[in-house]
């Protein structure tokens, strides 16, 4: 099993998440992050999927997925360049000033921002690719982070 | 423009797709629609006994014509009566539009009277399902069902539709034309890949058509026929295929697969060249994959991408419709004359014919091969049940055209033939219309009988009595050391529990048993006489068993032959 990035622009209709879901629920594949989204075209939407699948199976359930009559279009972004963001919000242990000030240091040199301070806590929010929202994580992970919300990759394909 | 409610739309949309005829079942939700159609002289309903009857008929409808079938459900249990029809079509691709109703669109997620997520439930086995919400877009559902149910690679499609859009008002206005962006099945195929299995036919030296029932769907059969007989390449067909290719012409070598001739599968396993048609090597076909056919490059024609290389890697992929793809290759077709090929299958025809024991006793594919000897001069359909019954209807009596084998393939559902011999017979009064029955299937819809009887629809049920669950009983014997957990239906024939005969008669219909060999043929004259539906109520053989056989997970070499 290894993990692909699948996008499927599908009618924007009620019951369409549930069947591009459902082709990989029916073979036991987890999802591991899901995006959907209106496109330029309001009619269309676009669903990004991060599944942990073998190989052979995916295969099949790209062309499942394109079997499905209100899907438009598949495209498979594993192998090929593209960008890629997910957003997260990450709430750490803060309370005294010297820890604060090591936070907010992380933060103006990653990008990442501050969007919420509490009397015990900050919340940092950053939107990145997974490589550097993963470093994010681990460089805030020794102060004690209370409680981590990301979305769902989005990806489009690059046209390097 | 005077408005129309949407039970008076729906009508007209049946209209407007030529689907005239209904199979169904009421209850409170589909009042508005029932009597719609209860107005309506033109619309034939067919009120069965059992929501699974009036979708398994709608199936045998749509195979035996070709045409879309269509059945309607009441909510809640009604409709998931309808499910294991709804899942027979999917699996063997038959094109039916099933219609539910639903409580109240306001009602919808409050667990109300009846109601269940059928949108939800049949989301995997139909090609596609509507909810209408609103009376307005019934028209447009009703003309997008119709063509997905029909074209690309046809299927069922569902739509669950609230009691009060049944009555809602709107204007009518049918579309002319459908347009789904995601939806445009290829036909044409790709001429670069038919050149590319003509010139593989010309290099090969033992090729071999390998037939589905997607050629049947696609009316095709013609256009094989043509092609095989041009080429002189010998042709297997699926269960699904069989008719697809005319079974006593001598480039036929029958079914292949689990209980396929053993010459059938020894070709595919001998075959340098696999020409798939229409089919889409189902596990009962190839058995242990890694061992199918390992001397064959594999071409294979077929509607639905999805098919292609799902189980065997194909060489020589050609997306689109049998038919119209077999008469691009008839255009390049020459004729070869394969002489040690045709050579080596003529002598594992004279070695390894089907056969049974030939003696006094009254053996299954003995009263298959009278019917068909009895009706050899008319129009005959064979529908079945599934199991030993269905098998042997399979493998001795000879199909020699399309849509007139009606079998549950895919899902196997045992309790499917009789009600889909009553939908072909409707679809085909002129036809005489068999349901070859195990005395297990026939009690999952018997209550059908009341159906038949009372449309007059004369369809002869032949039951080959076995007292036994026999596939499952065969399994058995052969692989769990004869221990029969629950497959014995009776302890001895004379404890056959129902009595058939007077079942039928309770019925109105006509009950004949047969116990021995001498009386099957006048039995079998008897029932064809008879002008309404008759069961014939043959004990047969008990223990008698389905032979070739390949073990489930098998190479298809490794062909169990049996005592006979
Ligand atoms: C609805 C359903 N339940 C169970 C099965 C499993 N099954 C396959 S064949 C068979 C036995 C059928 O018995 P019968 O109709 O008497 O036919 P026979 O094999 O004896 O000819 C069973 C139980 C099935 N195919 N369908
Ligand atoms: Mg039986």
């Amino acid at each position: 099993m290894s993990k692909f990035v699948i996008a499927v622009l599908v009618e924007n209709k009620f019951g369409v998440l549930a069947r591009v879901a459902g082709l990989f629920s029916a073979r036991g594949f987890n999802i591991n992050s899901l995006a959907v989204g209106e496109t330029e075209d309001p009619d269309v939407s676009r669903i990004t999927l991060v599944v942990e699948a073998d190989e052979k199976i995916l295969e099949q359930v790209k062309k499942q997925l394109n079997k499905l009559i209100d899907t438009i279009k598949v495209e498979d972004l594993t192998d090929g360049e593209y960008v890629d963001r997910e957003l997260i919000l990450i709430k750490v242990k803060a309370s005294g000033v010297t820890v604060r000030e090591k936070i907010v240091s992380i933060v103006d040199s990653t990008g990442a921002a501050i969007v919420d301070i509490g009397k015990r806590s900050v919340t940092v929010e950053e939107s990145g690719n997974e490589h550097s929202i993963k470093a994010l994580i681990e460089l805030l992970r020794p102060y004690g982070i209370i409680e981590i919300v990301r979305t769902g990759k989005i990806a489009l394909q690059s046209d390097k | 423009m005077s408005k129309l409610t949407g039970a008076e739309i729906f009508v007209k949309c049946l209209h407007e797709e030529k689907s005239t005829t209904v199979f169904g079942y009421p209850g409170g939700v589909i009042i508005p629609l029932a009597d719609q159609i209860h107005k309506e002289k033109s619309i034939k309903f067919y009120l069965t006994r059992h929501e699974q009857g009036a979708v398994h008929a709608a199936d045998g409808y749509a195979r035996a014509t070709g045409d879309v079938g269509v059945c309607i459900a009441t909510s809640g249990p009604g409709a998931t009566n309808l499910v294991t029809g709804i899942a027979t079509a999917y699996l063997d691709s038959i094109p039916i539009v099933a219609i539910t109703g639903q409580v109240k669109s306001t009602l919808i997620g409050n667990d109300a009277f009846q109601e269940v997520d059928m949108v939800g439930i049949t989301r995997p086995i139909t090609k596609h399902n509507y909810l209408v919400k609103d009376v307005k877009d019934l028209a447009g559902v009703m003309k997008e069902a119709f063509h997905i149910a029909r074209t690309g690679r046809p299927g069922p499609v569902l739509i669950d539709l609230p009691v009060d859009v049944q009555i809602q008002k709107t204007e009518f206005k049918y579309p002319k034309n459908v347009s789904i962006r995601g939806y445009k099945p290829t036909y044409e195929g790709h001429l670069g890949q038919i050149k590319k299995i003509m010139k593989a036919i010309s290099k090969s030296s033992r090729p071999l058509l390998y037939v589905g029932g997607g050629v049947i769907l696609s009316e095709a059969a013609k256009e094989l026929t043509a092609f095989a007989k041009k080429t002189n390449i010998p042709v297997t067909m699926t269960m699904m295929g069989l008719g697809a290719f005319p079974g006593d012409n001598r480039l036929s070598l029958g079914m292949l697969g689990m209980h396929g001739t053993a010459y059938a599968n020894h070709a595919v396993q001998d075959a340098d060249l696999i020409i798939a048609v229409g089919a889409r090597f189902d596990d009962r076909v190839t058995g242990r994959i890694d061992k199918f056919a390992p001397n064959a490059k594999v071409a294979h024609i077929d509607i639905d991408p999805s098919s292609v290389s799902k189980n065997i890697q194909v060489d020589i992929p050609v997306i689109g419709d049998a038919k119209s793809i077999l008469k691009e290759m008839n255009k390049l077709a020459e004729k070869k004359s394969y002489t040690a090929w045709h050579k080596t299958i003529e002598k594992w025809k004279k070695e390894l014919p089907l056969k049974y024991k030939d003696d006094n006793n009254v053996h299954p594919q003995y009263i298959i091969e009278q019917i068909q000897e009895i009706t050899k001069d008319k129009d005959v359909i064979i529908a079945t049940e599934v199991g030993q019954n269905q098998m042997w209807a399979a493998q001795h009596y000879i199909y020699s055209k399309p849509r007139t084998w009606i079998s549950s393939g895919g899902l196997g559902t045992m309790g499917y033939g009789f009600p889909a011999a009553i939908g072909a017979q409707i679809g085909k009064p002129n036809s005489l219309v068999f349901d070859i029955a195990g005395d297990g299937s026939i009690q999952m819809n018997i209550q059908e009988l009341a159906t038949a009887v009372l449309n007059k629809l004369p369809v002869k049920i032949i039951i080959l009595n076995n007292g036994y669950l026999g596939m499952v009983r065969q399994w058995q014997e052969l692989f769990y050391d004869k221990r029969y957990a629950w497959t014995v239906l009776a302890e001895d024939m004379d404890q056959m529990c129902p009595d058939f005969v007077k079942l039928a008669e309770s019925y109105g219909a006509k009950g004949i048993r047969v116990k021995k060999k001498a009386e099957v043929k006048s039995a079998i004259k008897e029932a064809i006489k008879t002008k309404g539906p008759v069961i014939v109520d043959f004990w047969i053989e008990r223990e008698e068993n389905v032979f070739p056989m390949v073990p489930a997970g098998e190479s298809i070499s490794n062909m169990m032959h049996g005592l006979a």
